[in-house]
């Protein structure tokens, strides 16, 4: 656990310290690596209250995207009244093109069991449930191993570490819906009912599963506790930022060179993270934006590459930290295609219960493609920024309020973009089809026909030797004619 | 066993520490090798589990002793993947990216058995030890 | 009691912990739009589900707005219901439920008692600002009872509540996601391929037409003008006290004099009343009763008047079919007697005889159709007509309703006594059977008829009466969920009752599901109820074996009670079906 940052190294790794170096099958290469020691800890020399509490000094925030404070979170749950509580682990993780928690899964399962039984013990709960989606399925088999394992060693049942402590738990296999991640339609789902949010209050630490006490964690947040319990609060209170302590887990997509998983401390800056740790953008393209908090984050533009990174610091820029997708987006991405890209998703996992996000993400994605396909209005874009405005402030649950959220990042930071669209009916970044018109340029055409040969439309009239033409109307923006072309005389839009 | 204490848990992790040595300090026994294989669903994906067959099969055919193969957890470097980590004992790890079962015979033949490191597949990574 | 300070648009005020925002504003005169919100009060019915977003208000301090509906009063707070921004979410709400919403209001069958659009017209809605696709989907016609229509479907989830918390039968629920979700079966089911009782509370509580009844008033007009026809007309005891609710008057009005000249003005050959009936199954019961308490039948008794219990039962509890009464509903007892003693009387074919009945209840519409309550090919009950139905057939044929001289049903199967009118009351058969029993088991006359005791809203009750040297223990549940209680005590051997009384519908039957609209107004409810027990409070007889035409009916056909020839018509049995 000596998880010291080195000078030459970007990353820190507190959640994935074990991923790639210990045998996820074997419990004694946990155990070596101090596995189940804090947990030993814990049970023989602190009362649960001394744990939450010190997991509240450490300054741990919910890594799932909401970022609240995890020792006050098990502190509510603490001195909720009832004997009977529970302890959930979400690891229903649903963002596109996100990975960290599958990662842990696989790689250290452990450690998340392990801290599911400190954070019992500190939260007074002696059943725990991980609720997991069905199409994990080696995440899955490894944390039964995991439990079989724990179970037979005592870490898992009664009486652990001789404490007269019990704390057992179970999996749950989601289906895989993104909404199943709001924690209380999480809780819905584990009781066997539709996958769909309930108001809050009251809260899961009031009245969660069951109607008892709960806990809900994510697999990240959990995977920080038995370092937190091993080296002290004050140890993760010394890395990150004034607000934000510890380390956060991205997984780098899009147009990056080095696709995959980072961990670095907060207050990392993006330019670090994406240039320095990800290799920048590949085939030597411009960065143009990058999407933290998923679907429901925001853009954030080369403006912003330098702010250090926590939860404050990437609400502020109109994004979010979110569970920690982060998705690069080169200088041919289009803004308004992107946000509707989301908004596809959205309106996709949106569960339908209530009417801002079953009826409003779908308004909102129609105008999205209205502007796409070149019939947008100015109109259209008065509608979608009051529609984004209002589902943000009506919608039930986080999934529905923040949906909104790509929408009116792109029409802040790009608002010339969706301008182009509707009044010049134009796509700068050249994805919109029905919008892209091609055309040849007759001072470097040179009338090889190579263009007129590939185009399957038909579209191109010319003779050998003679300038070609490009009949606008017919073209289907298939790109055929540019990559023919050796003379560069197909102008692409 | 059942562990019923601290001291029980010091134990285990007395009786198991050799097992991990040349991860936690990079040293081990004189000739000791280890090849670390990153088998989350990424890396099975692009072939992990016929590289992790082919190093065990190359260690067995050339009667190694001292160098055992790891199936370990992934190290985030999905654009690398299959990742394999080459520690011998007293010399800094090694990561190899894109490692398929050629690369993994080269890997026990050149690497562990000729020190010889293969340059065009090393990883450079930006930290050097978890 | 402890109290909260909260300020609402200025005003402060004080409010028991507990207290919603909505019910807050209610206290100081703010009135804040509902779609969604159900509340029926001490029938334990609430439907809080916070998913249309009407009634949402600005609350200081929170990031978002706040539902009215179900977010309590915490202290201190300060809302503001007439903010531009609050008005704008609402609003809102309304517009995007409105683009996804047939326009078709002009022949629409909830047209004018539609709470969309009524709430359209409240918010001054003049366009509707979003445009796109809209839900496409079939229309579900199989059942005789109700017609659910998902693309009218708004995601309230009243249905659901009162389908799955209230009945506890599980049928409705929201199926598929995103913008294509509506409520329905599983796996979009046709409702008769389901355990669905056919209830109807769904259809009460519906703000919209995704769930009506399914509509036979063409066919009674059609009826009554076939010169071949003999077209007999029998009415329920709860509409009486709510059918004036169609025409303006006050809730619990009793218009029984009214029934019987709309009857006439609309042209029926025969007039008459279900109490007549009701008196009927009394004797049966009650015979069948004493006759289980002096064998060592199986006791408890249940009562089988109500249809959807009857199937609730058959689905959900198919081990214990041997517990209910075998008496048929009054309904049915009436066909079956109009078309054969009636017949008989005055000379006719049965088969020219067209039976119609005006019930508080959907479930009786399935009821008519099944085939062991038939009378070979022909039903016993041709026609049923719900409350809301009668009132339509009245409006079309020109009827005055409210201002009609009040007139008699036939004599010959039209006298009543109170014990029968209660019927419409949770509580009221087993008052009824109570009375009669009393002096069939004792041999003396009960003077004070009146079992308050057996009376009430509460959802389960239970009361001993002392007939003769006999604590007779009684039951009463109203609504499926605490029938199921009931049942599963008996199955578990719990429970000691000799007879029990069970009513689908919250109420009984003056909550029916055909009955006139109470668009969450429990009161409703409870002065239909009262005007039931002021009917059997004015009538001279009021043990149903005192009923002359009925001590006539048995002298000149039937024979006596529980007998071969009621065995043969007025009785029937049960059969186990699937739970789907």
């Amino acid at each position: 656990m000596e998880n010291v940052k080195s000078q030459e190294n970007k990353q820190y790794r507190i959640a994935l310290r074990n991923s790639g170096l210990i045998d996820p099958g074997d419990i004694s290469d946990y155990i070596a690596f101090r596995g189940y020691e804090a947990l030993g800890k814990v049970l023989t020399e602190m009362e649960p209250a001394e744990v939450a509490k010190m997991v509240k000094e450490s300054g741990l925030r919910g890594r799932g995207g909401g970022g609240f404070p995890t020792g006050l979170k098990w502190e509510f749950t603490l001195k909720a009244p009832g004997d009977e509580k529970y302890l959930i682990c979400n690891a229903d993780e649903g963002d596109p093109g996100a990975f960290m928690d599958r990662s842990i899964l696989e790689g250290d399962p452990h450690s998340l069991l392990e801290a599911m039984v400190i954070g019992g013990y500190a939260t007074g709960a002696n059943n725990g449930v991980i609720y997991i989606r069905a199409e994990y399925p080696l995440a899955i088999k490894r944390l039964q191993v995991a439990i079989d394992q724990a179970r037979e060693m005592g870490f898992l049942g009664k009486d652990i570490f001789g404490s007269g402590f019990d704390f057992d738990l179970y999996l749950k296999l989601g289906a895989g819906a993104f909404v199943c991640g709001e924690e209380t339609s999480l809780i819905q789902s584990v009781e066997g009912k539709r996958g769909e949010p309930t108001k809050k209050p009251p809260f899961p630490s009031e009245s969660g599963y069951m109607g008892k006490p709960t806990t809900v964690n994510n697999v990240e947040t959990f995977a920080a506790v038995p370092p937190i319990i091993l080296n002290g609060p004050e140890w993760f209170q010394g890395i990150g930022t004034e607000t934000s302590k510890g380390t956060k887990v991205f997984a780098l997509a899009g147009d990056i060179n080095n696709v995959g998983l980072v961990e670095v401390t907060m207050g990392t800056t993006l330019r670090e993270i994406i240039f320095d740790i990800g290799g920048g953008i590949p085939g030597g393209a411009k960065f143009k934006a990058v999407q933290t908090g998923g679907p429901s984050g925001g853009v954030i533009t080369e403006l912003d590459l330098d702010t250090p990174i926590d939860y404050e610091s990437l609400k502020n820029i109109g994004s979010m930290m979110g569970s920690g997708g982060m998705i690069v987006m080169d200088d041919s991405t289009c803004m308004v295609n992107i946000a509707k890209f989301f908004l596809e998703f959205t309106q996709d996992e949106s569960c339908g219960k209530c009417t801002s996000c079953r009826v409003g993400t779908m308004r909102m994605y129609e105008i999205l493609e209205k502007i796409t396909n070149g019939e947008g209005t100015e109109q259209d874009l008065i509608n979608l920024n009051d529609l984004a405005r209002s589902v943000k402030d009506t919608a039930l649950c986080g999934l529905g309020q923040t949906a909104p959220n790509p929408v009116l990042s792109t029409m802040n930071y790009y608002k010339h973009e969706y301008e182009d669209h509707v009044y010049n009916k134009k796509c700068t970044a050249g994805s919109c089809k029905a919008l892209l018109s091609y055309s040849i340029d007759p001072e470097k055409c040179i009338g090889c026909t190579a263009c007129l040969k590939v185009c399957p439309t038909n579209c191109i009239d010319g003779k050998a030797k003679e300038v070609h033409v490009i009949r606008e109307d017919e073209c289907i923006a298939c790109n055929a004619c540019f990559e023919a072309c050796k003379f560069d005389a197909v102008i692409k839009p | 066993m059942t562990i019923r204490s601290l001291d029980d848990l010091a134990k285990i992790r007395e009786e198991n520490k050799h097992k991990v040595g040349l991860r936690e300090s990079g040293q081990g026994k004189e000739g000791a090798a280890e090849i670390l294989v990153g088998m989350t669903t990424c890396g099975i994906a692009t072939g992990a589990k016929e590289t992790l067959e082919a190093l065990t099969e190359e260690i067995k055919a050339q009667s190694l002793e001292n160098v055992r193969v790891v199936p370990v957890g992934c190290i985030g470097y999905c654009f690398s993947e299959p990742t394999v980590q080459v520690n011998v004992s007293g010399e800094k790890p090694v990561f190899y990216s894109k490692v398929d079962e050629e690369k993994a015979k080269e890997i026990v033949q050149k690497h562990i058995m000729n020190k010889e490191i293969l340059k065009d597949s090393v990883l450079e990574t930006d930290y050097g030890k978890a | 009691m402890d109290m909260l300070n909260v300020n609402i648009n200025g005003m402060d005020l004080q409010v028991p912990k507990g207290t919603t925002i909505l019910e807050a504003a209610k206290k100081c005169n703010v009135h804040i739009p509902t779609l969604c919100h159900l509340n029926l009060g001490e029938l334990g019915v609430v439907n809080q589900t916070a998913s249309c977003r009407v009634c949402m208000v600005e609350v200081d301090k929170r990031p978002a707005l706040v539902p009215s509906c179900s977010d309590k009063v915490t202290e201190g707070m300060v809302v503001k219901t007439d903010s531009m921004r609050a008005i704008a979410g609402r609003r809102t709400s309304v517009e995007l439920l409105l683009s996804n919403h047939p326009t078709d209001c002009l022949v629409c069958p909830k047209n004018l008692s539609c709470d969309l659009q009524s709430l359209a017209q409240e918010l001054g809605i003049r366009e509707i600002k979003w445009e796109g696709k809209r839900m496409d989907y079939e229309k579900d016609l199989s059942s005789y009872s109700l017609i659910k229509d998902p693309n009218k479907c708004i995601m309230c989830r009243r249905c659901e509540t009162m389908c799955n918390d209230v009945q506890t039968c599980g049928i409705l629920s929201a199926i598929d996601r995103g913008f294509d979700a509506f409520v329905g079966p599983a796996f979009n089911l046709d409702m008769v391929d389901t355990s669905c009782t056919f209830c109807g509370q769904c259809v009460a509580v519906c703000p919209t037409a995704a769930l009506t009844e399914v509509n036979e008033v063409g066919d009674v007009l059609r009826e009554l003008n076939d010169e071949s026809k003999h077209v007999v007309v029998q009415v329920a005891p709860a509409i009486r006290a709510a059918i004036g609710e169609m025409f303006g008057m006050e809730p619990g009005t009793l218009s029984t004099g009214k029934i019987a000249a709309s009857f006439r003005r609309l042209g029926f050959d025969g007039v008459f009343d279900t109490d007549f009936a009701a008196d009927l199954t009394i004797m049966e019961e009650a015979s069948e009763l004493v006759h289980r308490i002096q064998n060592n039948g199986r006791l408890p008794m249940l009562t089988s008047c109500c249809p959807a219990w009857v199937k609730f039962m058959e689905h959900q509890f198919p081990d214990m079919l041997d517990v209910p009464s075998s008496c048929q509903s009054p309904q049915i007892m009436f066909g079956a007697i109009a078309k054969t003693y009636y017949a008989e009387k005055m000379n006719l074919n049965p088969e020219d005889i067209t039976v119609v009945s005006v019930m508080p209840c959907l479930a009786k519409k399935a009821e008519a159709h099944r085939p062991e309550l038939s009378c070979g090919s022909d039903s016993n009950v041709d026609i049923v007509l719900s409350t809301r139905e009668y009132a339509q057939l009245l409006k079309e044929a020109g009827i005055d309703f409210a201002t009609l001289a009040d007139d008699e049903f036939d004599s010959l199967m039209g006298e009543s006594t109170g014990a029968s009118v209660i019927f419409g009351a949770t509580g009221g058969v087993i008052e009824a059977a109570v009375r009669t029993a009393y002096e069939w088991i004792t041999g003396e006359t009960l003077e004070n008829v009146e079992f308050k005791q057996l009376r009430g809203m509460e959802g389960i009750r239970e009361a001993t009466v002392t007939i003769g040297d006999m604590d007779v223990k009684i039951g009463i549940a109203h609504e499926l969920g605490n029938a199921r209680k009931l049942l599963e005590d008996i199955r578990d051997g719990k429970s000691d009752y000799h007879v029990i009384e069970i009513m689908a519908c919250p109420g009984g039957c003056v909550g029916g599901g055909g009955q006139p609209y109470h668009h969450g107004d429990i009161e409703i409810l409870k002065k239909r109820t009262a005007a039931l027990y002021r009917e059997d409070e004015g009538k001279a007889k009021r043990k149903s074996h005192e009923n002359e035409q009925i001590i006539k009916l048995y002298e000149e056909f039937l024979g006596k009670p529980f007998g071969e020839k009621s065995h043969k018509l007025l009785h029937t049995c049960y059969q186990p079906r699937e739970r789907i």
